[in-house]
């Protein structure tokens, strides 16, 4: 069955024709189609089933207010869910699925339960489902299920994604009437401007009225034209098919563009971009985003082939497409009769059935010219129909009340419309904080023209409640005027004439539910389609006591869809205002916020995904690492080697064989991701003894000292060691993760409290490359590549540098240990990173030298107790919690950051969390990271929770497993024989744990003294 | 997503340079270990978080490092200036005099 006639003017090119499936079913439809009006040209009538009723549900719009016709779109990696069928552009071989329908499109299931619909009102779910708790993993799952909707697709996307910036000095959003006169107003004038439109063509509503007159011509030339001088300005740039889904603080706009999905595959280029988002920055911004067609609301309002009156008439005009042979419109307005007479133009059967006694009497006459029946002062109480619309039961209404005062005539039919008024899209002005007025004359949310001027946004035509075309651009050319004036420039509209031949509007009846006189018991008459939302589910919530329409929103799901309530909100406020006996305004709206419409993740990641998600660092030895088999492990932004496997070898055996190696002989760590802050300045001892716990004055010229870095809370926030260049010269290290954070806080300090302090930072991280030689072999290894110092245990000590030579290159070496083992770190410019790296490794050979990452350097630290800023601490940790007073110096002179907090009531209770060390009494049992540590296997809840595992690992040295954790009062029950005991929760298991000491291996420090 | 013109650089740019320091003008107590308890609490916990007017720093951490006073509507994110620390104290305590 064929609806589609070739109608003047129509967009769609049928010469041109596609071939397309939806649901199994294959069709034809031509270039210039949607998906829905291919579909509705076809004779598809039940395109989804709905969500919660599974009534059978059609098309009802023509654009992004759709509700119901969400489709799955391509297969594969390709496969996108829930588009709506009428933002879909066809093309040849498009594969469409159905997104709801189970077991399908003809019979759902739900539908059964649909029969019983009474006894599921709003908050149904809430209700039925709440007991037993346990049950509602169960309920979830058939809930889910039940619920539809399309499917993620389950392979990666193999399509690429952008971002673009922009900078103009005016952006347009909308390309409809007003929208294209702003931006050539704007244009003519020299602005840098932007026009964006969410179509594949540019015209808006226009292209569904291309028959009224501007200035003589009719719409699809005055466009033409329009379009035809914007393309010559060079200061204009224009993107269709660009959805401008937010508005963001100082006119930060984002908008997504669809570039290759309305192409065939066969065409479609690997190197191009499948969507690209657009960050608009505007210094002044027009929103001409026009306004929604709200349908009416009555009784069996979702049968297949009912629609707005709007939409009726864009399938009509833009797309060719008749949705039936005999229609009826009810409207309360104007604004439904030029496309009732479209229609009867092209020989379609119509009749009116208009809310108001008195019509407009221009209308009157060229209806009755036409042939088309009215009736006044009539509604339609409710749709008849099983699986399509088949015909409509009037009602008499009364003059002034919204009542049903007598029973009307049927009047058969095969497509139904409705138009309730339009609903401005106010959705980009609201998005910052703007609201909307309600305009009682025009019965609408709208804005003021000059909108938000003061903050550079304008708004034209459609949403400041002017819905005729001449008078739309009447406001769009002052509002124009107006800004261009403020620019200090002034409005050329040479050639423009404004004049339209449009009937002149009459008031509309003020009416959004139309009575059946059944009092709440007559046919179900829905206000939001998506989610079955019911206008007597809004009377239920009231009478539940919901008053907020936030919370009438959220108990009924009013607005809650992938459409955003585009159609259904201002029905819900104004079906809730009468509840509640409020007017409108009272009653508000609810929040707008973006997006706009769905977009896609691909969209917002754009290029930031897979290697280029975010920057990442490597290390000068990369290469060499690579060549060395390690697997690596980011932190912060740096790629670490994380464990160097051998053929075969799993992470454990690897790290096992490291630290084994590193104990006993050599190994070799690259250390040159830890932060390096190199200080200078006259004042830098003051100002290490200002930021630092501990005491800065006595470290002597070649010397390097631990620091603990607190925040003024007295926590713990990093550490690192930092040595003495000179007495105005010191290099500080901080941890990986935490170099900006550090040096931004020294900044801070110094130029907020201590500016007369003189001191200048510089961060050198990248600018030096380590190597760390370690292990009781390490001396050796060093000698035979640095022979200009004396490298014996007194002239080299533990915590000195030197400035040296090591293979040729000069090397600034520090003797200090992050693993307890006599150890050298050997700092050269990082240009000859790798040189020095396989330097050490050729002249480490005979000591069979074993290249490390950051597992086995844990091990390795967590063996000798040594902490890691942000695994071992967690910002509410103090030095005294680390057992760690030897690294606070409270004699400093100055009170040092987090000193006073210290002293605080909280922070000196003796019984807070404190760091300990933890034997499994099974050694081969390894503690998880994050058990809790309980006092006794008993875990039957309530358990007092004492604290939690830090930092847990097999050492192979020790032939066993140790762990760092957390215990209330821990260093007191550490030493107290009996009351050590505790055990760690994890997983469902209890597992029986000594507190101990947390340095394990060679606590009087005769290794890294050696 | 603002756009901040840095006073030490003359430029305007994007919120991402920028980290934000917290209410500006909160001065560390000039002899901690004598403060009360309560007094110390007030000074590390206790800010004003206004709705509305609100005095911050702001720091040009991926420029020119250099930290300065902005002065924003938390309600409606208008920025009304940016100035170097000495600059903004004269402000303010010019405002705090007539307030």
């Amino acid at each position: 069955m064929s609806n589609r006639i070739n109608h003047k003017n129509s967009r769609v090119d049928l010469n041109r024709p596609l071939t397309f499936t939806f649901d199994g079913q294959t069709y034809q439809g031509f270039a210039g189609d949607t998906l829905a009006s291919a579909l509705l040209a076809n004779g598809v009538k039940v395109v989804a089933r709905s969500f919660k009723y599974g009534r059978p549900r059609g098309i009802i719009g023509s654009g992004a207010e759709e509700p119901n016709a969400l489709v799955q779109i391509d297969v594969g990696a390709r496969t996108t869910p829930d588009l709506k069928a009428t933002q879909v552009e066809l093309y040849d071989g498009l594969v469409a699925g159905r997104t709801s329908g189970w077991p399908s499109l003809a019979f759902d299931l739900k539908s059964v339960g649909g029969k019983f619909s009474r006894f599921m009102p709003a908050g149904f779910y809430y209700k039925t489902f709440k007991w037993p708790t346990k049950l509602w993993p169960f309920y979830e799952d058939i809930i889910r299920r039940a619920a539809g909707y399309g499917k993620s697709p389950v392979e990666a996307d193999t399509e690429t994604y952008d971002h673009q910036h922009h900078h103009v000095d005016l952006l347009v959003v909308g390309g409809g009437a007003t929208g294209l006169l702003a931006a050539l107003l704007a244009g003519r004038s020299g602005l840098k401007v932007l026009l964006v439109d969410d179509q594949p063509e540019l015209g808006g509503y226009l292209l569904s009225m291309p028959n009224v007159l501007i200035g003589g011509v009719n719409a699809s030339t005055w466009s033409a034209n329009i379009i035809n001088e914007l393309q010559s300005l060079s200061n204009v740039t224009i993107l269709s098919r660009t959805t401008a889904f937010a508005l963001h603080d100082m006119n930060m706009i984002q908008a997504v563009e669809l570039l290759q999905d309305h192409l065939p595959h066969a065409v479609r280029k690997n190197a191009q971009r499948r969507e690209r988002l657009h960050r608009i920055r505007a210094s002044k911004v027009v929103l001409a985003t026009g306004a929604f067609e709200r349908p009416l609301v009555f009784g069996n309002n979702d049968l297949p082939g009912i629609m707005t009156a709007s939409a009726l008439s864009t399938y009509l005009n833009r797309y060719g497409v008749a949705c039936g042979k005999n229609a009826v419109i009810m409207t309360s307005n104007d604004s439904a009769y030029q496309g009732a007479a479209d229609l009867a133009a092209a020989g379609i059967v119509v009749t009116i059935v208009d809310t108001r006694e008195q019509i407009n009497p221009e209308w009157a006459a060229k209806t009755n010219q036409l042939g088309i029946k009215v009736y006044a002062g009539y509604g339609i109480s409710e749709a008849i129909g099983s699986n399509a619309v088949q015909g409509a039961q009037l009602v008499k209404l009364g003059s002034l009340k919204n009542v049903a005062t007598a029973k009307g005539p049927y009047v058969p039919c095969d497509v139904l419309a409705s138009s309730g008024g339009l609903s401005p899209t106010v959705h980009l002005f609201c998005h910052d904080g703007g609201r909307p007025q309600w305009d009682d004359a025009r019965l609408a949310f709208v804005v003021s023209a000059n909108g938000r001027a003061k903050d550079g946004i304008f708004c034209v035509g459609a949403i400041t409640g002017v819905f005729a075309l001449q008078e739309g651009l009447a406001n769009t050319h002052n509002t124009l005027a107006e800004l261009l004036a403020g620019l200090g420039k002034t409005i050329n509209s040479s050639g423009l004439v404004l004049e339209t031949d449009e009937i002149s509007v009459t008031p509309a009846r003020r009416i959004f539910h139309v009575p059946d006189g059944k009092d709440g018991h007559g046919a179900k008459a829905f206000v939001d389609f998506q989610n079955d939302v019911a206008a007597t589910d809004i009377h239920l919530a009231v009478r539940e006591n919901y008053r907020s329409i936030e919370h009438i929103k959220r108990y009924t799901a009013l607005g809650f869809g992938t459409d955003q309530g585009k159609l259904s909100n201002v029905n819900g406020f104004a079906i809730a205002a009468e509840a509640l006996g409020k007017t409108i305004p009272e009653v508000g709206t609810t929040t707008y916020r973006p997006a706009y419409t769905p977009v896609s993740f691909g969209a917002l990641a754009g290029a930031h995904v897979g290697d280029t998600f975010e920057p990442r660092r490597y290390t000068a030895m990369q290469t060499t690492h690579e060549q060395y088999g390690a697997e690596f492990e980011p932190v912060g932004q740096w790629m670490r080697p994380w464990y160097f496997p051998k053929p075969g070898e799993d992470i454990h055996a690897a790290v096992n064989r490291e630290c084994l190696a590193t104990r006993n002989s050599v190994g070799m760590l690259d250390a040159s991701t830890l932060g390096k802050i190199d200080i200078r300045g006259k004042d830098v001892r003051e100002f290490l003894n200002r930021i630092y716990a501990n005491a800065w004055s006595q470290l002597a010229v070649g010397k390097c000292r631990y620091g603990l870095m607190l925040d003024e809370a007295g926590m713990v926030m990093d550490d690192g060691v930092t040595a003495c260049i000179s007495d105005t010269h010191f290099l500080m290290t901080t941890t990986s993760g935490g170099a900006a954070r550090v040096m931004t806080w020294l900044e801070k300090w110094h130029q907020t409290e201590w500016p007369e302090l003189e001191v200048y930072m510089t961060s050198v991280t990248d600018h030096w490359t380590t190597a760390a030689l370690v292990g009781p072999k390490s001396r050796e290894v060093l000698a035979k590549l640095c022979t200009d110092i004396d490298l014996s245990k007194d002239a080299f000590k533990f915590m000195d540098w030197r400035d040296v030579t090591v293979a040729g290159v000069p090397a600034r070496v520090f003797r200090i240990s992050f693993s307890g083992e006599l150890a050298y770190e050997v700092n050269v410019d990082a240009s000859y990173g790798d040189y020095i790296w396989n330097e050490l490794m050729k002249a480490g050979k005979e000591f069979d030298i074993t290249p490390y990452g950051t597992e086995t350097m844990h091990v390795l630290r967590a063996e000798k107790g040594f902490i890691i800023v942000g695994q071992d601490t967690d910002g509410s940790v103090t030095p005294f919690d680390l057992d760690m007073a030897w690294a606070v110096g409270m004699k400093k002179p100055y009170s040092f950051l987090g000193k006073r907090s210290l002293a605080r009531s909280d922070t000196s209770r003796t019984d807070r969390k404190q760091l300990v060390g933890l034997l499994p009494e099974d050694p081969n049992v390894v503690l998880k990271e994050g058990a809790q540590l309980i006092n006794s296997s008993d875990i039957t809840p309530p358990v007092a929770m004492l604290g939690h595992v830090t930092s847990s690992y097999h050492s192979a040295f020790l032939g066993r497993s140790i762990a760092m954790g957390f215990v209330i009062d821990g260093i007191k029950r550490r030493d107290e024989e009996g009351n050590n005991i505790v055990y760690a929760w994890a997983e469902g298991k209890a597992v029986k744990v000594k507190i101990v000491s947390y340095v394990f291996v060679d606590a009087e420090g005769a290794r890294h003294n050696a | 997503m603002f756009v901040i013109k840095c006073p030490h650089c003359f430029e305007a740019r994007e919120e991402e340079e920028f980290s934000y320091g917290g209410e500006a003008f909160v001065a560390r107590p000039e002899s901690p270990e004598t403060e009360s308890e309560e007094n110390w609490g007030d000074y590390l916990f206790m800010k004003r978080n206004p709705k509305g007017w609100h005095w911050e720093m702001w720091g040009h951490s991926t420029g020119c490092r250099k930290f300065f006073v902005l002065k924003r509507n938390t309600a409606n994110h208008t920025i009304v200036g940016a100035w170097t620390l000495a600059e903004a104290r004269k402000i303010y305590d010019a405002e705090e005099a007539i307030a």
